[in-house]
């Protein structure tokens, strides 16, 4: 584990990866790939946001490992079976879990994490008019009060 | 030697507890003679850790096994640039670099710092000698890279292959510059907030740190997207992985300061906010340095069971951001707020930069963190993953981009907008051909690619309207224009370059997403492969032995149209025999500014081999746009005004075309 935290890059939690000795092909391979284009290109669209289980943050479509290629194969099947995309997701998520998923469902246990850019970018706006605003009545001096002038005649007067 | 440089570490310790608490205590008495033994302390405390260094890099290079570090991360075959580059390619030494580098920063305010009101040199200096000694505890306490074997084994276990690249020897000194940069803006704000004011001395100090501490940030991420991309054999340049969001957090947030210490120096505006910017921005380095070296990452398990680095490097987190937020809750109201503007200006544009670089600095750090957090809370395992940041990020970028022509163009105070938008018409025309041509000429093109293309072209042109107009091309008369050309400030060349190598980046980015080709197919010698009108034939396999590992070498040629050969491309199948392990070695060609890449699968016993080819369209932009990025951070710190140490010379400055009001 410790090897794992060694660089500040990628590279090192690739390494675990490789030392697992799963570099023995190379992500799709020919023998996959799909007769029909438009359901392959499907594939790879789906392979896209599929996680690899045993990699560090990759997707089943980048990676090399056996239970990666696995996966590719169940997609393809699905598809082949005539799932839909909605379909096959929903497969590998009740056989994997959600972990499965590069791209969180949109529900209320993901609520924070999707609404954080519109939510910060209201409130900074928010928080910016409202400076804005502010100070710019700010900018226009309230009149003095005649406390103040008088003190300020006084003032004036005492320095002559 | 070995014992010698721990020693110094323990030494530089002892020194780092002075220098964090004297001249503090001197700031506060008004004790100049306590406030005096920052400078050489500071100096003293550098010089002990580059002896600690130096000594573990003799280690390294005369391959002492006895010291345990080097024993299992060296090998006595190893060529003697990855011995070297090979100190900081483990968890110890990459942490004595950290604070190599940290006590170096220190060392040069202390130098160059004279000229600072000497309460604040005192204060930072102090604030400084606070990092580094938290750090240097840690490294004492939990990561000694000094430990000894008894008795010394006769070979190494070898530095991880993937790490055996002239990458290693660049990437983590250029990425520490740029996190560790950063404690210097750091330290300047809490410097500012112990003394409860911020003078003009300030501004022009933390400028200059944060766009120095900018440009190596980004030469760093930038070469380890370039190394990932070659060295990982599927050709991808960026991955949302965790650590990569580490060092782009920084980056985010130190982008956002460098905009907000412009306002801050040039208008003194914003300053609270350049404060909280400087305290966030190292803030998310410190973090960086937490989520990669804790192992948190993996998994909350991996990091519970093995606690005590990360749990260290967690109390030193808390520590600093905790403490200096809280100061900055307890001191921000009393600074004073600066100049006004209207929402329309060049202090308004930077504001509108400010929020969306924040925006997005946070939406990355929630998507880094938050499977973190779902399985602490609940006990789920989720993944946040590129698809997450494409959608969220990408959206944040884009108004972004769409406004960073203007800002330029917008005076001080209050601006017009309409005649910023009618100067940009030239460049709008230009993104809007680029536009059409991309979506009528390029096969596949569709609309959002080739809006893509009109965003990377209207921020490139757009960025070079300013030095035109600036310099009067077309109105005044040529030579005029050249002696303005010529005279205007580094900075507004610094700002113009930047923004066009952004615009380089976006333009590699957008074609490669959109128009790269991939080819699968088993090849066996003598065949042809046709790619973007190249043709490349696999002419077979050769066994070559490396110095400490075995290849397989897959050999190209690549040919033209009509057939005759432009060059060879080789691409290989590793394997590290101390390690026992396979890389694969990626056949690149540069054509232009695209490339080809190739990368070797399973080969069959027939002498077939599996072949991944792909064309790269203008990928080489997305990192030469980011050299351009930095050339204009440097051009803006050659700037006369921003010459530390020099501020009397600001007289002879040459006034530039457009004097801001």
């Amino acid at each position: 584990m410790r090897m794992m935290s060694v660089m500040p890059l990628r590279l090192a939690l690739m390494a675990l990866v490789l030392v697992l000795g799963q570099m023995q092909a190379h992500a799709v391979r020919p023998d996959e790939v799909l007769a029909d284009p438009a359901l392959e290109q499907r594939a790879r669209d789906l392979s896209a946001v599929l996680r690899c289980m045993v990699c560090q943050n990759q997707s089943i479509d980048d990676s090399d490992a056996e239970l990666a290629r696995d996966l590719r194969v169940l997609v393809r099947e699905r598809l082949v079976a005539g799932d839909s995309n909605a379909e096959v997701i929903e497969f590998v998520v009740s056989r994997y879990g959600e972990f499965v998923l590069l791209k969180p469902k949109f529900n209320p246990r993901n609520a924070v994490l999707w609404a954080t850019p519109a939510i910060l970018l209201g409130i900074g706006g928010v928080v910016l008019l409202y400076t804005v605003r502010r100070r710019r009545k700010r900018v226009q001096p309230a009149a003095l009060t005649d406390e103040e002038s008088a003190a300020l005649q006084k003032m004036l007067q005492e320095r002559e | 030697m070995v014992e010698i440089g721990h020693y110094a570490l323990v030494l530089a310790f002892a020194l780092a507890l002075v220098q964090s608490t004297l001249p503090l205590y001197g700031a506060r008495t008004d004790d100049n003679r306590l406030m005096a033994v920052a400078g050489p302390v500071t100096i003293a405390g550098f010089l002990l850790i580059a002896l600690s260094f130096a000594a573990l890099v003799g280690a390294y290079l005369v391959s002492d096994f006895s010291v345990k570090n080097v024993w299992e991360n060296s090998h006595s075959l190893k060529p003697l640039l990855f011995k070297f580059s090979g100190t900081w390619g483990n968890h110890e030494g990459s942490m004595l670099l950290w604070v190599l580098i940290l006590s170096f920063f220190g060392a040069l305010v202390a130098l160059f710092g004279r000229n600072l009101p000497p309460s604040l040199r005192a204060n930072v200096l102090s604030v400084q000698g606070w990092i580094g000694g938290a750090f240097l505890l840690f490294i004492l306490v939990t990561s000694n890279p000094f430990a000894r074997l008894n008795p010394a084994p006769i070979e190494g276990r070898d530095l991880n292959p993937i790490l055996q690249d002239v990458g290693l020897a660049i990437h983590p000194p250029l990425l520490y510059l740029g996190y560790v940069g950063f404690s210097i803006c750091f330290s300047f704000a809490v410097a500012a907030l112990i003394d409860g004011r911020i003078d003009a001395a300030w501004a022009r100090w933390v400028r200059p740190w944060t766009l120095a501490a900018w440009v190596f940030l980004t030469g760093g991420i930038a070469m380890g997207s370039y190394w990932a991309y070659y060295e990982l054999g599927w050709g991808g340049w960026w991955f949302w992985d965790p650590v990569e969001n580490a060092s782009f957090m920084p980056w985010l947030a130190g982008t956002a300061l460098l905009h907000s210490a412009i306002v801050m120096e040039k208008r003194a505006a914003l300053k609270i906010w350049t404060i909280l910017l400087a305290i966030l921005t190292f803030s998310m380095s410190l973090l960086g340095t937490f989520l990669v070296r804790s192992g948190v990452l993996t998994s909350v398990h991996a990091f519970a069971s093995d606690p005590d680095r990360g749990v260290f490097i967690l109390a030193i987190l808390i520590f600093f951001i905790g403490g200096s937020l809280a100061l900055f809750a307890l001191r921000a109201p009393t600074l004073s707020q600066g100049g006004l503007f209207h929402p329309i200006s060049r202090e308004g544009a930077l504001v509108l930069n400010n929020l969306f670089l924040t925006t997005a600095t946070a939406t990355v750090l929630v998507g880094t963190l938050y499977p973190l957090v779902i399985e602490a809370l609940t006990g789920d395992k989720i993944s946040v993953g590129a698809p997450f940041f494409n959608m969220t990020f990408g959206p944040l970028m884009l108004p972004l981009l769409a406004a960073v022509p203007f800002g330029p163009l917008l005076a001080w105070k209050r601006g017009d907008i309409l005649a910023a938008g009618q100067r940009l018409m030239t460049a709008f025309a230009i993104a809007l051909g680029a536009v059409l041509v991309t979506y009528l000429f390029i096969d596949g093109a569709f609309v959002l690619a080739s809006l893509g293309v009109g965003l990377a072209f209207w921020l490139m042109f757009g960025s070079l309207t300013d030095l035109v107009l600036k310099s009067g091309v077309g109105k005044a008369n040529p030579r005029v224009a050249l002696k303005r050309f010529t005279g205007l400030p580094r900075s507004v060349f610094g700002t113009a370059m930047a923004h066009f190598g952004l615009g380089m980046t976006v333009l590699g980015v957008v074609a490669v997403t959109a128009f790269e080709t991939e080819n699968i197919v088993t090849m066996k010698p003598g065949e042809t492969l046709e790619v973007a009108g190249y043709n490349l034939r696999f002419e077979g396999l050769v066994p070559h032995q490396g110095p400490n590992y075995t290849e397989e070498q897959g050999r190209f040629a690549l040919l033209d149209t009509s057939g005759s050969q432009i060059s060879t491309v080789m691409s290989a199948k590793r394997f590290y025999t101390a390690r026992r392990m396979p890389t694969t070695e990626a056949g690149i060609e540069t054509l232009g500014f695209s490339q080809l890449y190739v990368s070797l699968g399973d080969a069959a016993p027939d002498g077939a081999i599996i072949v991944r080819v792909w064309w790269k369209p203008l990928i080489t932009l997305i990192w030469l746009g980011t050299v351009v990025m930095m050339l204009g951070g440097s051009m803006s710190l050659l700037d006369r005004r921003l010459r530390v140490g020099a501020p009397t010379r600001k007289q002879r400055a040459v006034p530039s075309a457009e004097v801001p009001a």
